[in-house]
């Protein structure tokens, strides 16, 4: 039996999946990331293989992911969270032309290829706005857990109308508010009703187009999947496992691999001697979409 | 192997020769500023890269100086920050150009860097009025320096056909006529017809021995990447143009990379992808930068930025029968930043379609909102009307803060994988 595994070291969280030769998930893990980025994903990691109840030697190949996935030092290869993300929606939700994946510091959009493979992606630049950060600075401020912020966002009636999408400014904008008498739902539903709008017209720019699936931490809030549903005028795609699937498309990648025998990856390095060129293994296409 | 037995310097290496004589040659010109700015003679000149008429102030033996390149040598050699932040404080908006600033803040720092001290100003020549934001930062010189300052009023393109009418080449002759009176009066010396033909002359063949070189990376592999490479050949283009020297150096360059493009040999040890690039480097950054490409096996076989002195590989050449026309079309027609969005689509779209490029990437800068403004749209077209495959990045020519790296990288990688699989499919 082969045995592979994704690590998705986020910012905020470290997802690990432990897949087996027939791509099913036999470990999850998810841990806080951390300051200590390497033993953060070593840890998920050793998690994830107990959860399979498989000792970890046995995994055969590991790649990493996610803005962490250089320190993923046990791990084979490195593949960015796009196409992971990518990957792991079209295991999911073989439907999947669209991914929105909302993370801690990330908002993105990804057109999502037959194969699983990334046609096109955008990101946010160099501003929190529209990402988990933002959810939970409004969650501090009001003093409400994060688990809770989706929920009571849907009891809101008359949502406010957020003057900023700044992950910083938020906090005054939401004590003036408060100041002004307005119950929390409101201003919850307000909070991701912007936030879903800033995400959205992100995403247009690659273009939207059904399904569309909805992966990061953030699709945990169930409040945030509703407004996007309700603005997109689309069911969105989200499951338990669905802040896992950069995890997941990691392992997929690690699986093909240790499936096809690779085992070693390199970068081409500028100065090495010429003719001896190092390989770079190609992310395989994905073979779900064509089952 | 360097090839002058110079100390080897490993990362350049396989740029040979002409590293080594464009390092010599732009020393020996950031000595000439120096020497100025100690008395030691010459009247300098600031001007714009941008569609420069470098061959008039050759004509006065006075020297080019030009604030962009030592904005971006500062960037290079990560002195920019601290000047940045001395503009800064005088109240320059942190969404002000940082090549102003960082200009600006060398200026009241006494003009010193480690390359060369600048020199003041004799003449202050505003020659691309294209940009509102530069024709302040010359007006500011001006007044911090007190000297004289004229600002070439430059046309933008405005029609579809690129060719510019009689009426605005006559409009840019008339003031480059009137340059020469300027350039009279400050150095005591009338103009030398002839030496100004030379000048033109020298300007047209090293014009086209860049056309050539340019047209190099055409093969496969390309002998050298037309983004970070070319930097090498664009201070030697706007420096020492209409120089018997610059016109050597280009000699030099050209047949050194020809005998590489014969031999087949690229920059990286494999080309796996061939790329267009739009927007100026993070220079900063250059080699991290360059790094997240070459990791891929990705070379830059055009890139517009190399332009924004001067277009010469669709056929422009300065004429020595017509030397202020010449001059004047080069700034009119054939400079990257004088071109509107229709000719800058058509430059990038031959590009890919010329040097059989797989991508386009657009490096997007915070500093210049005017050439960035539409890259939005650039990739719009690219993408969705051409079907290529586009990358649109942001960080800075200047200022180090705008450069995330992990951002950027994470960007560059998964657009990487997502071609490749693109060329595993074409493969099957």
């Amino acid at each position: 039996m082969i045995y592979a595994a994704g690590v998705d070291v986020g910012s905020t969280q470290t997802k690990a999946i432990v897949l087996s030769e027939e791509r099913k998930i036999i470990g999850r893990a998810l841990i806080n990331t951390g300051a200590f980025v390497s033993q953060a994903a070593e840890r998920a990691f050793k998690e994830a293989a107990k959860d399979a109840g498989i000792p970890a030697e046995d995994i055969a190949y590991v790649v990493g992911t996610g803005y962490g996935r250089y320190k993923v030092n046990f791990g084979n290869a490195q593949i960015t969270e796009i196409s992971c993300h990518a990957r792991g929606a079209k295991f999911l939700f073989p439907k999947t032309q669209t991914v929105i994946d909302m993370g801690g510091q990330d908002a993105k959009g990804i057109r999502v290829g037959p194969d699983g493979d990334v046609k096109d992606f955008v990101m946010n630049d160099k501003c929190a706005a529209g990402t988990g950060r933002f959810l939970s600075n409004a969650a501090d401020t009001l003093s409400v857990s994060l688990d809770d912020i989706g929920p009571i966002s849907l009891t809101g009636k008359k949502p406010v109308r957020l003057s900023t999408v700044c992950a910083v400014f938020v906090e005054s904008d939401i004590m003036s508010y408060l100041a002004e008498g307005k119950t929390m739902p409101d201003i919850l539903a307000g909070v991701h009703s912007a936030i879903a709008a800033r995400t959205i017209a992100l995403v247009r720019r690659v273009g939207i187009e059904p399904e569309v699936s909805f992966t990061g931490g953030v699709s945990r809030n169930i409040g945030m999947v509703k407004a996007l549903e309700e603005k997109l005028k689309l069911p969105v795609n989200v499951c338990d496992d669905s802040h896992y699937i950069g995890a997941i498309g990691a392992a997929l990648f690690a699986l093909e691999r240790a499936v096809a025998g690779v085992t070693e990856i390199k970068d081409v390095q500028m100065n090495t001697e010429p003719g001896k060129a190092p390989l770079i293994m190609p992310t395989l296409p994905g073979t779900h979409a064509a089952q | 192997m360097a090839a002058n037995g110079q100390k080897s310097d490993k990362k350049t290496d396989y740029q040979g020769k002409m590293h080594n004589l464009q390092k010599d040659m732009i020393g020996r010109y950031y000595d000439s500023l120096t020497a100025c700015a100690e008395g030691k003679g010459g009247k300098a000149v600031y001007m714009m890269i941008s569609g420069n008429p470098v061959e008039l102030i050759q004509a006065f033996d006075m020297i080019p100086v030009y604030p962009e390149v030592n904005a971006l040598q500062l960037a290079v050699k990560k002195q920019a920050l601290p000047l940045i932040l001395e503009a800064e404080e005088m109240g320059y908006s942190t969404d002000n150009c940082a090549y102003v600033k960082a200009d600006i803040g060398m200026y009241f720092k006494g003009r010193k860097t480690p390359f060369a001290t600048i020199p003041e100003p004799d003449l202050i020549l505003c020659n691309y009025v294209g940009c509102n934001v530069y024709l302040q930062w010359f007006e500011h010189l001006a007044q911090y320096s007190g000297r004289e300052i004229y600002n070439l009023d430059i046309p933008f393109s405005r029609t579809l056909t690129d060719e510019p009418s009689e009426e605005d080449l006559n409009y840019v002759v008339k003031q480059l006529e009137e340059i020469i009176e300027v350039c009279e009066r400050i150095t005591g010396k009338s103009l030398d017809y002839k030496k100004l033909q030379r000048i033109v002359e020298l300007s047209g063949e090293t014009g086209a021995l860049w056309c050539e070189i340019k047209k190099l990376t055409m093969c496969r592999p390309s002998p050298f990447d037309s983004y970070f490479d070319s930097v090498t050949m664009m201070a030697p283009l706007y420096c020492l143009r209409g120089t018997e020297d610059g016109l050597w150096f280009f000699q030099e360059a050209y047949k050194e990379m020809k005998a590489r493009a014969d031999r087949h040999e690229g920059p990286l040890p494999e080309e796996k992808f061939r790329f267009v690039i739009e927007g100026p480097p993070p220079w900063p950054y250059l080699r991290q930068f360059r790094d997240m490409f070459s990791r891929w096996g990705a070379v830059a076989v055009a890139s517009t930025y190399s332009t924004v002195g001067g277009i010469w590989e669709f056929g422009f050449r300065h004429d020595p029968m017509r030397p202020l026309e010449s001059i004047a079309k080069h700034m009119l027609q054939f400079n990257l930043t004088n071109r509107n969005f229709i000719q800058r689509y058509k430059q990038i779209k031959d590009y890919v379609e010329q040097w059989n490029a797989d991508a386009l990437v657009i490096h997007s800068v915070k500093s210049c909102r005017l050439f960035s403004a539409g890259q939005g749209d650039m990739r719009e077209y690219f993408t969705k009307e051409l079907n290529v495959p586009t990358l649109l990045i942001e960080s800075d020519l200047e200022d180090p803060r705008y450069f995330s790296e992990a951002q950027l990288r994470n960007r560059v990688d998964a657009f990487f994988e997502s071609l490749e699989h693109r060329k595993m499919l074409v493969a099957k």
